[in-house]
């Protein structure tokens, strides 16, 4: 099928547009890319239908006059999904502006505390640098300096294994 | 043997509910599934014994031949013996080591019974993945038994410790079976036995599944878990950790020996690790002063020693690996028992500490001293007779290489010297008097009952010794599948004359008593080479580094900024995709200007406006200029031929306008710059590169399509069997049925998170109606408002906020827009319109009343809760799709019901009306909701001046 020039540019101006927005810090901007980004993609779907046409309704037009209906049915929900989702983001806006006076996407503070973090955990330590109770205990075997301190004479119980 | 496992597994999940009832008496009912495995098992011998093997299959995942296929041969036979027999006995002594009362015991049994399930399937499964299954589930059990509460650290530490290291060799294992099963042909254990493939595939199958055996069986390099797994409690330490699940590996070598045994690296790599592991073991044993350990690190050798038995690959030394086998799951449980005794009843296990205990408890030293023979090689116990068999079989054939029959047999007789020295240490150690300690006080005496299932054990390691004749039957018909080395096979016995084993054999006892003898010597040297790094320290270092690299790869990928991150993620699309489609993708060779002309005036004004969003600043202005681009765009699927697309596109612009200034009112005018010029410009070369993709993308795509739309088949059956003329609203609700389904649980999701996120604490405030008492408070200031009077509540507002045009606008239209929104529903079926448009329609009308009336006129408009609308969508959308399955057809599918009624005339129902009539509702919800969150709780969170404030301890995530 040929494209057309005027839905390609149009795409492209919205995604441009939606995108810039997108890479924002506030959410009302984010928000605004975010719709200008649905717009982009629902006439993205449509461009993929074909050229032009008539209505898809039996009677107003025939079979092979009308447009793709399967794109129309997916930009029909995406539509309205659109909706609903802007509506949730705009709740979250509306709750950061309540709690914090601040509707910015911050820097993620755990994620800086992650990078920030050189302490091992206890679970990972090595070894040696457990307390001795909660060491395997049989690390103490590999280390130099420690030996027995018990007595070498015995007294040999009856019934024992070797001579 | 299916039913045994599902016993099995039954009674693990009782368990806990049984250890509540009963207390530690459970362990004595739990132990009844075991002992019922194991009298099964011995039924089956002789048939097994006659050469009649047991099968059993169930399809499990046919797709994939995955089958629960199970066999019961002479090799599975002896295994199973063991982990029965040991469990039940295990399970029985549990029900004295524990405390009555004492916490997480119903956690422990559960734990324990449904390892001996995982362990008894692992021994009986045909099938390798079924195998590999069974194997993991015994690391799991493994992981939970060693870690028991995870309060302490030690304990965590050898749980994951041995976590890690087994399913490592797990997931190896698995590449491995994979491997073999690919070379083979099949992955029926029997059958690549019987056929192994050959080739490289073979050998690295090979070499991968042996890595699994290293790992679950402690051989050197990855010993270390199994002494750290002492954590656990002695009855674990017994079964899983001496009988049964280290034994996984030396049952995975034993199985697949007779076929793998010859593929390249195999004889190399198990006999070197096994008779290194036996050596490094002994030694180690030798300078443990924990009896515990010391057991531990003799199970470590003893594993090293059957592996090299059973892994060589001939018939004789097979034959003495399997009875070495039952002698160690026989004397080595019987020891760790006997150590959870001394432990219970002395309160140390420290052998520098205990003495004199051999007078205080004969019975258990009689016990202890017994098992400890058999593991020394001392006769007439089992485990004489299998050391003398592989002494025997090693000095006469054993290997094709008789260089390496010879290097082995030293090795092992090395390893059996250091076996006998560690055993008399343990009897000194456990039961001696030693100068210089004072008598060991005993605090709990054992009853007869804690004693009986080592004493059982220990009875039948002395008693299977003069009596292996009888196990002859059983080893042979393992064995007798693989190749003979020696001259002739030799039979299990006690006796068999003056020869040079039984030299070996007394040369065993008599070093280990001499290394024993001059102990003091021999620690002061060990001490002394002692290196300060081992395996385990290694193995620490390595998790350590894995540790701070995950660190340094989040940190520095990890930037915890969200442009930061799409900005990735959009430079990635670029990069590749948009690499393939400069370098790969076909341009269109002709290209048309527009579909009308007037989409270019409208594309122009599209685009300008987005433009234009950019520079604003200004927070309603931007949502103007975008909503221009909506409604620009509503106009383009108009031209396009979308009629249905075009009125939801207009309806919904509409209202997300609306809602924007109804959130907006509450935020500063302005949006504040955050960002730098450098960043700005990045932003823009990812936005226009982006734009410039996305717009070739869909030119590129449109023009080498080739084949027919899947929709060019569909006017014809949407009237046929979706009864319907609008091809667009069959397909949302015939069609594509499910899809809205799935988009419209969506919207009910979003509309709820909007509600959780306005009301904070509950799902939605009640429904704000005008109560008398309110109207007539009002009257009292001035401002008379009659109940009957239709948009009445309008006179809760400040007559400053009050619009007499909108009022009036609002009286003439709320009915006609209501009406409107019914008839775009019903109609939607043959004409543009459907549940969503006419859901939007009546949404609007809502809006009205509520920015003509406020709070109050909304809740007197829709005086229902807004979650009850969505849920009953959902009920009516489900209940219409349950409906056609009742009428004949699939789900969701369209019924179509014409008949013809007096005044009516033809009237045609199509079923599918009450699905949309779902979407409607759902729909209406979502604006309800968004409404009144949004709308009526933020204005009643002004009027109140109730600030969303925390109750003490009450966190509020941001």
């Amino acid at each position: 099928m040929t494209p057309t020039i005027v839905l390609p540019v149009m795409i492209g101006g919205l995604y441009a547009a939606g995108v810039y927005l997108l890479l924002d810090r506030s959410l009302t901007r984010v928000l605004l890319g975010f719709l200008l980004l649905g717009n982009a993609t629902n006439l993205l779907l449509l461009s993929s239908g074909g050229p032009a046409g008539l209505a898809p309704i039996l009677g107003y037009s025939d079979a092979d006059e009308i447009n793709d209906p399967l794109p129309q049915a997916l930009i029909l929900t995406a539509i309205v999904i659109t909706f609903g989702i802007s509506a949730f983001v705009l709740a979250i806006i509306h709750r950061s502006w309540r709690l914090a006076r601040n509707e910015a996407v911050g820097t993620d503070e755990e994620d800086r505390r992650v990078a920030a973090r050189r302490a091992t955990d206890a679970d990972e330590l090595d070894p040696d640098d457990l307390a001795p109770e909660d060491r395997a205990a049989m690390h103490a075997d590999s280390l130099r300096a420690d030996l027995e301190e018990i007595a070498d004479d015995v007294d040999v119980p009856a019934g024992r294994g070797a001579p | 043997m299916l039913v045994l496992l599902l016993l099995h597994l039954l009674a693990g999940l009782l368990a806990p509910v049984l250890v509540r009832w009963w207390g530690r008496q459970a362990f004595l009912a739990l132990a009844l599934v075991p002992a019922a495995g194991f009298g099964w098992v011995v039924t089956r011998l002789g048939p097994v014994l006659a050469g009649e093997e047991q099968r059993e299959t169930v399809a499990w995942i046919p797709v994939l031949d995955l089958d629960v296929a199970l066999r019961l041969d002479a090799l599975a036979l002896a295994f199973a013996a063991l982990v029965t027999g040991v469990g039940a006995l295990v399970l029985v002594y549990c029900a004295r080591y524990f405390s009555p009362g004492e916490e997480g015991t119903g956690r422990f049994a559960g734990c324990l019974t449904a390892f001996a399930g995982s362990m008894l399937g692992l021994v009986l499964a045909d099938d390798m993945l079924l195998l590999y299954v069974f194997w993991e589930l015994t690391t799991v059990f493994s992981f939970l038994l060693i870690g028991g509460s995870g309060r302490r650290l030690a304990a965590r530490r050898a749980a994951s410790q041995a976590l890690i290291l087994t399913t490592a060799g797990g997931l190896a294992m698995l590449v491995g079976l994979i491997l073999v099963g690919q070379a083979s042909g099949s992955y029926r254990l029997s059958e690549v036995v019987a056929d192994p493939g050959s080739g490289t595939a073979m050998t690295v199958g090979a070499a991968l599944v042996l890595a699994g055996a290293v790992t679950k069986s402690a051989l050197v390099p990855f010993h270390f878990w199994l002494p750290a797994a002492m954590e656990a409690p002695t009855p674990v330490s017994a079964y899983l950790h001496a009988a049964a699940m280290v034994k996984a590996g030396v049952y995975l070598v034993a199985r697949l020996a007779p076929g793998l045994a010859d593929v390249p690296g195999w004889r190399p790599v198990v006999l070197g690790l096994g008779v290194a592991t036996m050596l490094v073991g002994g030694y180690r044993a030798l300078r443990q002063k924990d009896l515990k350990l010391l057991l531990a690190f003799g199970t470590v050798s003893q594993l090293g020693f059957l592996l090299t038995l059973v892994g060589a690959g001939s018939a004789e030394l097979a034959a003495a690996g399997l009875t070495m086998t039952l002698a160690h799951g026989l004397f080595k449980s019987t020891l760790f028992l006997t150590v959870g005794v001394v432990d219970h009843a002395t309160g140390t296990r420290d052998l520098r500490r205990l003495s004199g205990l051999g007078r205080r408890l004969p019975v258990l030293a009689a016990v202890g001293t017994a098992a400890a023979a058999s593991m020394a090689g001392l006769p007439p116990l089992l485990g004489f007779v299998g050391k003398e068999a592989a002494f025997t079989a090693l000095l006469d054939g054993g290997l094709p290489d008789r260089t390496a029959a010879v290097v082995v047999l030293v090795g092992l007789v090395t390893g059996s010297v250091l076996t006998a020295a560690y055993t008399a240490r343990f009897v000194w150690g456990a039961f001696a008097r030693k100068p210089g300690v004072p008598g060991t006080a005993l605090e709990h005496p054992p009853e007869a009952l804690f004693l009986a299932a080592p004493a059982v054990l220990a009875l039948a390691g002395l008693v299977l010794g003069p009596a292996s004749p009888l196990l002859d039957p059983l080893v042979t018909a393992y064995a007798e599948t693989l190749p003979l080395y020696a001259p002739e096979a030799e039979h299990l016995a006690l006796w068999h004359g003056w020869q040079p084993a039984l030299a070996l054999s007394a040369l065993t006892v008599l070093g280990g008593a001499a290394l024993f003898a001059v102990r003091g010597p021999v620690q002061r040297l060990q001490g002394r080479v002692a290196v300060g790094a081992s395996a385990d320290e290694g193995y620490w270092n390595v998790v350590q580094g894995v540790d701070r690299l995950s660190v340094l790869v989040t940190g520095t990928t990890q930037r915890g900024s969200l442009p930061a991150y799409l900005g990735t993620i959009l430079a990635v699309v670029l990069a590749l995709p948009g690499t393939l489609l400069l370098t790969q993708a076909p341009w269109p060779g002709e290209w048309r200007a527009w579909d009308t002309p007037v989409q270019a005036v409208v594309g122009v004004v599209v685009v300008t406006a987005a433009a234009l969003t950019l520079r604003i600043r200004q927070r309603l202005s931007a949502v103007l200029v975008v909503g221009v681009t909506g409604y620009g765009i509503a106009v383009v699927f108009a031209l396009q031929g979308a009629p249905d697309l075009a009125l939801t596109q207009f309806l919904v612009e509409t209202l997300t306008l609306v809602v924007f200034v109804l959130v907006l009112r509450k935020l500063p005018k302005d949006i504040t710059e955050r960002h730098r010029p450098r960043e700005r410009a990045v932003r823009g070369v990812i936005a226009v590169s982006v734009g410039a993709f996305m717009g070739a993308v869909g030119a590129v795509a449109l023009a080498v399509r080739t084949a027919t739309p899947v929709s060019a088949g569909w006017p014809g059956p949407a009237y046929d069997f979706g009864g319907g003329k609008n091809v667009v609203n069959v397909t949302l609700v015939d069609i594509r049925a499910w899809d809205t389904i799935g988009e419209v649980s969506l919207l009910v999701v979003a509309a709820t998170g909007v509600a959780s996120l306005v009301f904070l604490r509950g799902r939605t405030g009640g429904v704000d109606r005008v109560t008398r008492a309110q109207l007539s408070r009002s009257g009292e200031s001035g401002r008379r408002a009659p109940r009957d009077r239709w948009l009445a509540a309008t006179a809760t507002l400040d007559p400053a906020r009050r619009s007499v045009v909108l009022e009036v606008v609002t009286r003439l239209l709320f009915h006609t827009i209501t009406v409107f929104s019914l008839y775009l529903l019903f109609s939607g079926h043959n004409e543009p319109g459907g549940g969503f448009a006419g859901g939007l329609v009546a949404g609007l009308a809502l809006v009205l009343r509520y920015l003509a009336g406020g709070r109050y006129e909304l809740g007197e408009a829709a005086p229902v809760a807004p979650g009850l609308l969505l849920g009953s969508g959902l009920l009516v959308a489900g209940v219409s799709g349950v409906a056609g399955l009742l009428l004949g057809g699939g789900v969701l599918q369209t019924a179509v019901v014409e008949t013809t009624l007096p005044v009516l005339g033809d009237v045609k129902l199509v079923t599918s009306l009450f699905f949309d009539c779902g979407v409607y509702l759902i729909v209406v919800g979502l604006v309800l909701d968004v409404l009144r969150s949004l709308g009526a709780e933020l204005d009643r969170q002004e009027d109140q001046e109730d600030p969303i404030e925390l109750s003490p301890g009450e966190v509020v995530l941001r």
